[in-house]
């Protein structure tokens, strides 16, 4: 049997364009001294410091752990890297969460950043062996016909995207660490903006953003010295698959359906939109809410695009979906799915500022990488399990 | 501009200066690479060092301060087109830079890099910016001592390059034989009997190794596809379409380049065939394949196709 695992704090950067005045070692550090006096902590407390990042190209760091070992107080203790491309947030989270669950540590720092700044992800992402020719320009260019063939499936009208840019950007006003802020986000204001690989425009699509996002896990014993509330780890889940094969539905992909059952199994959950009260899932474009809360059995089949539609996921809706402003507003890239777990976190915690949702007592985290075949998920909640 | 002298009066050897125990101080330690201040009655810390305080008009104390290196830009101007004084051919800027620990600014020379003659001056340039001394290495004990203020480092530029010798394999080695010949092969699963192409020499689904050859024809459908905006050079032109084609008698689709049609008119199901290079042309390359184009058949309904995406 698990032990008990818990949120005890919770660090975040500022999340904008460029960082030029912190190097990557000075980036972490401010995230990791705020989750650290937020758990009423100092390094030497830490047993074992777990990190993530986005694949090496990204910003040509090829091995963190031992470029930032001392920088993040790891010295003489266990250090480990996690790497599962776009969702390694998640899954660094979900390391971090099992070394205190089987009873290995009591104190855990986890950690993901990108400074997305120091390099170009696009560039990254297109990069051509030399006897196969890809064609996919950047992670738009990849996702973009998934979407088209979302939209052709369940027959969803050519707004909804539209709806979820504006939503999570107005959600974004409400959250201080947001790199997007547009006053007076429109309809209007997304459609006019150009569509950079049709059917995704624009403004449907996630910044580049420099940051970082750092939590403190512990053990029972160890959040019961907290000094804020913890938020208890209910379930956590990963699954991966190829990006390629026969018979393969990259819309709605079966490891994404698989983690969302084990996690709900774990939570004891058989009604996510009901039996939760939010969620922080990674969509980094607008059309992948819709998508998602579909394959996370929000809602059946070809039915996702209807709750956006009728304002379900929306900060004043039934579940509200991405009420920090989400990936749409603000992207480094190796630590969106981390911000995911932590935002979940502290809606649980009744931290979450300006954009709390009110009363939320249980929450799920998500993120996904590569060509949507790495998952990483967990629910967390205010009551201990 | 500015006539051609014609007339010039120099004093043989070039004037003397007694600089006297202040400014003697201040050209020593420069002259060893320090940069000091004096400290004035009132305990403002004045560089250049005078004799006296500006403001008061006593003499200064006899506490000298070593102040900077580094220092912080207060006002500047940026020269486009430098004269032949100037101590740079380039553009460059004059500034006042106040030294840390002083209460007062110097003039000198500030190098941001190289410009173009007459061009503006550089966004980074501004007051607060935060610079440091660039000292020659023979010193003699003038201002000149200091070559110029340069910006403080705030980033670097470490090049760096991965060196692969890359060889494709048996199985996709083997598909690009065949593209050679302008065939396209694939791999039949013996589990679940679907033809990968281009194929793996395994099932990624059964986890089976593949063996049996499938020679596919160059037809298929799209299935989806992307209408990119965004400039690739592996693309003829902006908008280009890449899309998701299955092959006839394929299991899976492949990723190709869709042309020969306006980006507007690519549909779902639309069928399409290869269209080769000249034979000549044909190497172990998918770039033998242009791109796949329309051809006059009736589009595949969603209903065959969707669950291929």
């Amino acid at each position: 049997m698990a032990k008990s695992c818990a949120v005890i704090g919770v660090g975040q950067t500022q999340y904008k364009t460029k960082r030029l005045d912190v190097s990557m070692a000075g980036l972490l550090r401010e995230a990791a001294r705020r989750a650290l006096d937020d758990a009423g902590l100092t390094w030497k407390d830490i047993d074992a410091v777990v990190v993530g990042k986005a694949p090496d190209l990204f910003e040509g760091v090829v091995m963190p752990e031992i470029f930032l070992a001392d920088a993040l107080g790891a010295t003489g203790k266990p250090m480990l890297r996690v790497h599962t491309a776009g969702s390694v947030g998640g899954s660094t989270a979900i390391v971090a969460a099992n070394l205190i669950q089987s009873g290995v540590h009591d104190r855990v720092l986890t950690l993901a950043w990108e400074k997305q700044s120091e390099s170009n992800a696009t560039w990254a992402l297109t990069v051509n062996g030399p006897f196969t020719t890809s064609l996919v320009v950047g992670a738009g260019g990849y996702f973009a016909p998934h979407i088209r063939a979302y939209m052709a499936r369940a027959g969803a009208p050519d707004h909804i995207g539209t709806l979820v840019a504006v939503k999570d950007r107005q959600n974004a006003l409400k959250n201080p660490y947001a790199h997007l802020k547009i006053p007076g986000i429109s309809r209007e204001m997304v459609e006019s903006t150009p569509m950079l690989w049709e059917p995704i425009r624009y403004l449907e699509t996630c910044p580049s953003s420099d940051g970082a996002c750092a939590m403190v896990l512990a053990s029972e014993d160890a959040a019961k010295k907290a000094p804020a509330p913890p938020a208890w780890v209910h379930g956590t889940s990963m699954r991966s698959e190829p990006m390629s094969f026969a018979g393969r539905d990259s819309v709605s992909p079966q490891g994404g359906k698989d983690a969302a059952a084990d996690v709900y199994r774990q939570a004891g959950i058989t009604d996510p939109r009901s039996e939760l009260d939010c969620a922080e899932v990674y969509v980094p474009f607008s059309w992948y809410e819709p998508m998602w809360l579909e394959n996370l059995g929000f809602c059946g089949d070809n039915e996702g695009w209807k709750l956006t539609e009728a304002g379900a996921t929306a900060l004043d809706g039934d579940i509200p979906w991405n009420a920090s402003g989400g990936v749409l507003s603000s992207n480094p890239i190796g630590a969106s799915g981390m911000i995911r777990f932590a935002e979940a976190a502290l809606q649980v915690r009744g931290q979450a500022g300006d954009h709390q949702v009110d009363g939320a007592r249980r929450a799920l985290g998500h993120a996904y990488g590569g060509g949507a075949q790495f998952f990483a998920m967990w629910i967390v909640g205010s009551d201990k399990p | 501009m500015p006539s051609e002298p014609n007339h010039v009066v120099e004093f043989p050897g070039g004037y003397t200066r007694s600089v006297g125990p202040v400014i003697g101080r201040f050209l020593s330690e420069l002259r060893d690479g320090r940069m000091v201040g004096v400290r004035t009655a009132g305990g403002r810390v004045l560089v250049p060092p005078q004799e006296c305080d500006p403001e008061t008009g006593e003499d200064v104390t006899g506490e000298f301060v070593e102040v900077g290196p580094a220092g912080t830009v207060t006002t500047w101007s940026w020269v486009p087109r430098p004269a032949k004084e100037h101590p740079f051919g380039r553009p460059f800027a004059w500034a006042l830079i106040r030294p840390d620990g002083a209460d007062t600014a110097l003039l000198h020379a500030l190098d941001l890099g190289v410009f173009e003659e007459g061009a503006a001056p550089p966004k980074f340039l501004k007051t607060g910016m935060r610079v440091r001394p660039k000292y020659r290495a023979e010193r003699t004990g003038t201002i000149g001592d200091i070559e110029c203020f340069l910006p403080e480092v705030t980033m670097i530029n470490p090049q760096a390059a991965l060196e692969y010798r890359l060889k494709g394999g048996q199985a996709l080695g083997r598909f690009l034989e065949g593209v050679a010949e302008g065939r396209l092969i694939g791999h039949r699963c013996p589990v679940c009997e679907k033809v990968i192409v281009p194929m793996k020499g395994f099932c990624p689904r059964d986890g089976v190794p593949t063996s049996e050859e499938v020679e596919l024809p160059d037809i298929g459908t799209v299935t989806t596809f992307a209408v990119n905006n965004i400039p690739d050079p592996r693309a003829p032109e902006v908008p280009f379409v890449s899309g998701y084609v299955l092959l006839d008698g394929a299991g899976l689709t492949m990723l190709t380049l869709v042309a020969g049609i306006p980006a507007d008119q690519v549909r779902m199901g639309m069928r399409v065939k290869a269209a080769w290079r000249p034979r000549e042309e044909w190497t172990h390359s998918m770039s033998n394949i242009k791109w796949f184009e329309p051809i006059d058949e009736p589009d595949v309904p969603f209903e065959e196709i969707k669950d291929f995406m």
